[in-house]
């Protein structure tokens, strides 16, 4: 995957709260995008972010959602409310973000599958409390917007006025965003540990292997 | 220490804990379905990385499959790739596959308990938020993404830290016309929406003794509109008599040897957890969403909240906003709603136990004029069951369409949606906006509730049905 070291770009406010994986990425009735059909592919999704919220039934843009008044259409990074990325697993809502050129959330929380999909793709969700993404919303919700500076090295946020916010992260994430790490490649190195488990359980637990589908 | 049954399958399931705390966690079995899995294979073709252990994974599509009709020109271009992708790629791997013409075919989270292949004390996982529903059975079972899809079915590991735990426990006997679902939807709006993140939520007292297997799936498959991954709720006799002869549950000793461990899996006398709650189940009545997110729940008997009675600045926009997108006022009695649309099925209540209530209801009754209603069994061997006790006959009497199995109207999805501005008596799990199509108004409730609003053509309280 991209690694993630530091990004600045003007941040678009969504002041929402609880958007879900159905509002970033919404079901085949609502998309311009069809899954399964040719130019689906998880790299060629960004027309499918917030679709219902962005284009109208005939796909023209609605001027009044802010991915697509300039400059936050140029946005690298979202600046949300509580719980974004609730509801469904859909990994295609962290597919669709990146595809429209989103790199970064800033939230005071997020959905948890959400969360851990966007650390496995190149996308850091930044979380910081209410009241610094509340102050973050009002400065960059200004005409012609405003840059912030996202640094994961040095775990921090850098506001348009300058104020900085220091973000927590998992350091296992953390260190696969700034590298782009290959999780599978690095368990796979594991292969002995993994092995020895799997014999040690099967003595444990002989009826899972025991039973199950025909193979 | 004391541990809770979380922590319990937990630890028998670590391999190695990196520094941060992050484990590798041993993951049992997974269930894959057509919709979130193709990524998940492409991407094992182009690393060239093999499936470590076919024999793991349960498959079956349901997501984009049609249920009017199963007729090869009733599949349209794109849901036909991923049927046809799913196909091959159990084939290519040696995975096995209950194809769409299979009679047990349905929706993975109701095909997996069916077959036996859910079982307590296993880690459990799917590209699938509602994996929550097997913790049903005592397994820590949690939804994950494509990308962990693929590492979970390259090295059958994940790489996890714990959630942190809540327990909540409901004190029963449930009323009359009460069910599992109410149950949900009322502690999702105690808790919150987002109220679980973070954390796995265990279920406990009487009230969960008592329901049936359907009803702690229902209320599993439900902890995660709570924002938690997982639901858990202790085996018991229950467990295992549901569990004892399906058909790929364990045998003879491997069978005693497994009860003998299930009965140990509880959690320990003494054991904290990070967060507790009660409720009080004896005094719950028939619960339904008003809004645009599961929280957004009242009692049958209630009326629309108001946004100026909200708790706080934010939680009074998010109501505003949802009432607009829902074109509710605030105080019209939520019996004073009229639907258009009733979907009953669904991971979350399309099960034999669902259809009956919803059967015992509608029997020797019509729908209202100008409502829409459908079935649409879990899988097709609840869709047989339902039928050999003639509930097809009954709701189709009343004017129901009796569907195929799979996951149909829960959202917008290549088949099924409502229209622009229609309102939907839904037994689904999500009321989000535009979730069962653009426009779509969604009200969450029980099979029973759901076959009652029919009956109306308003949302109604079953129990006034008699």
């Amino acid at each position: 995957m991209q690694p993630f070291v530091t990004l600045t770009s003007v941040a678009a406010p969504l002041a929402i709260a609880n958007i879900n994986t159905d509002d970033i990425f919404p079901a085949p009735a609502t998309s311009p995008i069809k899954l399964g059909r040719a130019g689906a592919s998880r790299d060629e999704l960004g027309k499918n972010a917030f679709a219902v919220w962005r284009w109208n039934a005939d796909e023209t843009p609605r001027p009044e959602f802010v991915l697509n008044q300039p400059p936050f259409d140029q946005a690298a990074i979202l600046v949300t409310l509580d719980n974004f990325g609730c509801g469904s697993s859909r990994e295609m809502a962290v597919w669709t973000l990146l595809g429209t050129g989103i790199r970064c959330i800033i939230a005071p929380s997020f959905g948890d599958i959400f969360y851990g999909n966007c650390c496995k793709n190149g996308l850091l969700p930044v979380r910081l409390g209410g009241e610094d993404v509340a102050a973050l919303l009002a400065l960059v919700d200004v005409p012609g917007g405003a840059l912030v500076t996202v640094d994961l090295t040095a775990q921090q946020v850098t506001g348009p006025d300058d104020s900085v916010h220091r973000f927590e992260i998992e350091p296992y994430h953390r260190t696969m965003l700034l590298a782009g790490l290959d999780e599978i490649a690095a368990t796979l190195q594991r292969a002995d540990a993994i092995e020895h488990f799997e014999q040690d359980y099967d003595r444990r637990r002989p009826w899972v292997a025991a039973s199950g589908p025909p193979t | 220490m004391p541990r809770t049954l979380q922590q319990m399958i937990w630890d028998d399931h670590v391999i190695d804990t990196y520094p941060d705390g992050t484990c590798l966690l041993a993951v049992d079995r997974q269930m894959i379905y057509e919709g979130t899995s193709f990524q998940a294979f492409e991407a094992l073709k182009i690393s060239k990385r093999p499936v470590r252990r076919p024999a793991a994974t349960l498959a079956t599509p349901d997501h984009m499959v049609p249920t009017h009709d199963r007729s090869p020109q009733a599949m349209r271009s794109g849901s036909r790739h991923l049927v046809e992708a799913l196909d091959r790629n159990c084939r290519d791997h040696g995975i096995f596959h209950i194809p769409l013409e299979d009679r047990r075919q349905g929706i993975v989270h109701v095909v997996g308990p069916e077959q036996g292949f859910t079982l307590p004390g296993l880690v459990l996982v799917c590209a699938d938020s509602h994996t929550s529903t097997h913790g049903a059975f005592g397994a820590l079972a949690f939804g994950i993404g494509t990308t962990e899809l693929e590492h979970v079915l390259a090295t059958q590991t994940l790489t996890q830290r714990p959630s942190r735990s809540m327990r909540v426990t409901v004190d029963g006997p449930l009323a009359p016309g009460v069910f599992a679902k109410d149950l949900a939807l009322a502690m999702i709006a105690e808790i919150g929406a987002s109220g679980g993140n973070g954390h796995a939520i265990e279920f406990a007292g009487s009230a969960i003794d008592a329901l049936s297997m359907e009803g702690r799936m229902t209320l599993c498959n439900m902890a995660v509109e709570a924002g938690s991954r997982s639901g858990l709720v202790a085996p018991d006799e229950t467990t295992f008599a549901y569990l004892d002869g399906r058909p790929f549950a364990p045998v003879g000793t491997a069978w005693d040897q497994a009860v003998a461990y299930w009965r140990t899996l509880r959690t320990e006398d003494g054991a904290t957890f990070d967060a507790e709650h009660r409720l009080d189940g004896t005094a719950l009545g028939p619960q339904v969403t008003w809004g645009t997110s599961p929280e957004h729940t009242v009692g049958v008997d209630r009326a629309v909240p108001d946004p100026d009675d909200a708790p706080d600045a934010q939680t009074a926009d998010a109501w505003r906003r949802a009432l607009e997108y829902m074109d509710l006022r605030p105080g019209t009695a939520m019996a004073d709603v009229a639907v258009d649309r009733v979907f009953i099925g669904t991971c979350t209540n399309g099960r034999l136990e669902d259809i009956r209530a919803a059967a015992a209801v509608v029997r020797g009754r019509r729908i209202a004029p100008g409502v829409h209603a459908m079935v649409t069994p879990g899988s097709g061997l609840v869709r047989e069951a339902a039928e050999r006790e003639g509930l097809d006959v009954v709701l189709r009497d009343a004017g129901f369409e009796w569907r195929l199995p799979g996951c149909s109207m829960c959202f917008g999805g290549a088949y099924d949606s409502v229209g622009d501005g229609q309102r939907c008596a839904s037994t689904s799990n999500r009321n989000f906006e535009n979730r069962q199509g653009r426009g779509a108004r969604t009200h969450l409730m029980s099979p029973a509730m759901a076959a009652a609003a029919a009956v109306t053509g308003r949302i109604t309280d079953v129990r006034e049905l008699g």
